[in-house]
């Protein structure tokens, strides 16, 4: 069992989450070619070792997190919230 | 190499098996080889002996970083079925099926495949109405051998599942493949290799490539953990590992996610199950057969984030324990025996890649999911013919990079861009 430490929640066992996905994606614009969005749809770097990904807490606050994690050793590095400015807000009140 | 023969295994018996001389050579790598294949799994392995067999290739090397079968060759639940409904998809996997039927007799090497059905559990009138899309469409397109089967005779068939009332989700019938089964697993990566060998291929083995040298649109030779070794074409077969060899081709990003996909064995017990049998409702998913030497060999969904450690996590024993119980109760004092995981190739529809790359020589095959046992036999023998022809045949020119830019995807569950969601 991988352990996550929820922002908001605390450590939860992964079980409790929802697995995203590459965290690193961008979408392009609406009117962005389309190149561009099937590159950010279908094409992954598939890293094997720290990724950035993306993690909903299902079973908990249902926030959307971003995980700093090895896909070799799945050793976390970090997790923050996926909204920016929560992110941010989060920080400055450490 | 001694042809396995019944004559040989009676002489080989008055002579204390001492006549059996190695299945296959363990050579030096060569300098240079006309097309080396990386990966030493069953569709690196197939690939290598259909270009010898069928295509008459002289200079061929399969070039393994472990030992053989050693990936996920050895590690699946060896289920071998073609109920597949999509265009593209079905004649493929209905090759394949074929060329199982044969395969023990193609290779000298008993590959144990046990055509035993395959039987996917219905638990409601939707799910009886859409297998039977599914099944007459197979049976219009050549795979004669598609069943819907109704209570009594799954009963009759199959006695002690559990059809009880109160059952969560009570069965109702079953979609019924026959011709389908499972196979040893061990021994057709075995097979391959001994036959492959003794058309000349040279299998290397602990032997890993770490990278690539590339002069303007082609590979010119790889770097390997035993030496520089030179090529003329280079496929690679190396399912969980196909993003990195990509990378080291100089390329960035694939339609491919890599997850680790789980499977189990019980202590064995006297014959219990005669069938495959699948059960997959309501967010369960759960498959199951027993092996000749007793134990019940099963699995179910993957770890449900991507990985590429070949160790599986406690969630999905759990999970899979659960739906052993709710679909054979008679399990519940078995004990587990082992259990392992495999990194796979998951693809963003579901479908596979055999195909050009956008280097004159590369050739790329991969995205297998949880399906590629079943399809070893067809992927190595059109992987072949499209590294033989530098053209794709057309049962596999649907399996290419650019469907997706394209709108043509093969999304057999119609799951989406989601690699986790395909089975
Ligand atoms: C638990 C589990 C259950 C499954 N059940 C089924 C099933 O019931 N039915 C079914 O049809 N399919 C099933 N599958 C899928 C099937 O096993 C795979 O799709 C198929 O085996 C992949 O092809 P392969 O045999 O060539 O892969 P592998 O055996 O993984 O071969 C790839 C090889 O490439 C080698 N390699 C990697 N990197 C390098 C490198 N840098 N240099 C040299 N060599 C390298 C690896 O060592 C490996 O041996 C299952 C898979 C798993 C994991
Ligand atoms: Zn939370």
């Amino acid at each position: 069992m991988i352990r996550i430490n929820c922002p908001f929640c605390g450590e939860r066992d992964h079980s409790e989450f929802s697995y995203g996905g590459d965290g690193s994606i961008v979408y392009p614009a609406l009117d962005a070619p389309v190149e561009e969005w099937v590159e950010a749809v279908f094409q992954r770097e598939n890293i094997r070792g720290v990724q950035t990904e993306s993690w909903q807490h299902v079973s908990g606050c249902r926030q959307w997190i971003l995980v700093e994690r090895d896909t070799m050793t799945h050793e976390i590095h970090s997790v923050r919230a996926a909204h920016e400015g929560v992110a941010k807000v989060l920080e400055a009140g450490k | 190499m001694t042809r396995f023969s019944a004559w040989s295994v009676f002489r080989n018996g008055l002579s204390g098996q001492s006549g059996w001389t190695r299945q296959w050579r363990d050579p030096e790598p060569k300098k240079q080889y006309d097309i080396v294949i990386v990966g030493g799994g069953l569709h690196g392995l197939a690939t290598a002996y259909y270009l010898a067999k069928n295509h008459g290739q002289k200079n061929i090397a399969v070039v393994e970083k472990g030992w053989l079968g050693g990936g996920n060759a050895g590690r699946n639940t060896t289920i071998v079925r073609s109920n597949y409904f999509l265009p593209g998809n079905r004649e493929f996997y209905e090759h394949s099926l074929k060329l199982w039927e044969e395969l023990s007799h193609d290779l000298n090497y008993n590959v144990m495949f046990s055509q035993r059905s395959h039987i996917a559990l219905l638990h409601s009138p939707a799910a009886i109405d859409g297998a039977a899309r599914r099944y007459n469409t197979m049976r219009l397109t050549g795979t004669p051998d598609a069943e819907i089967w109704d209570l009594e005779k799954l009963k009759q068939e199959v006695p002690h599942l559990n059809y009880g009332p109160d059952a969560r989700f009570p069965i109702r019938g079953a979609a019924v493949q026959k011709r389908a089964g499972t196979a040893r697993h061990d021994a057709v990566a075995w097979g391959y290799a001994r036959a492959a060998d003794s058309l000349g291929v040279d299998i290397l083995q602990n032997c890993e490539v770490t990278a690539t040298t590339r002069s303007g649109d082609e590979i010119t030779s790889i770097t390997t953990s035993r030496g520089e070794i030179k090529a003329k074409k280079v496929g690679f077969a190396v399912a969980g590992n196909t993003s990195r060899l990509w990378q080291m081709a100089g390329f960035n990003t694939l339609p491919i996610e890599s997850h680790k996909l789980q499977a189990f064995v019980s202590e064995p017990l006297k014959p219990l199950l005669d069938q495959v049998v699948v059960f997959g409702v309501g967010g369960a998913h759960f498959y199951i057969s027993q092996s000749d030497k007793g134990g019940m060999v099963f699995g179910g969904d993957i770890d449900w984030y991507k990985s590429y450690a070949q160790r599986g996590n406690l969630p999905i024993v759990q999970d899979v324990a659960e739906c052993a119980i709710s679909i054979l109760p008679c399990l519940g004092r078995v004990r587990l025996l082992r259990h392992w995981s495999g990194v796979m190739d998951m693809s963003m529809d579901g479908s596979p890649f055999i195909c050009k790359t956008p280097l004159r020589n590369l050739y790329l095959n991969a995205g297998w999911n949880y399906g590629g046992f079943k399809a070893s036999p067809a992927s190595g023998w059109y992987f072949a013919d499209l590294i033989a022809n530098d053209r794709p045949h057309e049962t596999i020119e649907h399996f290419n990079l650019e469907r997706f830019a394209q709108g043509v995807i093969l999304d057999e569950r119609g799951a989406g861009p989601d690699p986790k969601l395909h089975g």
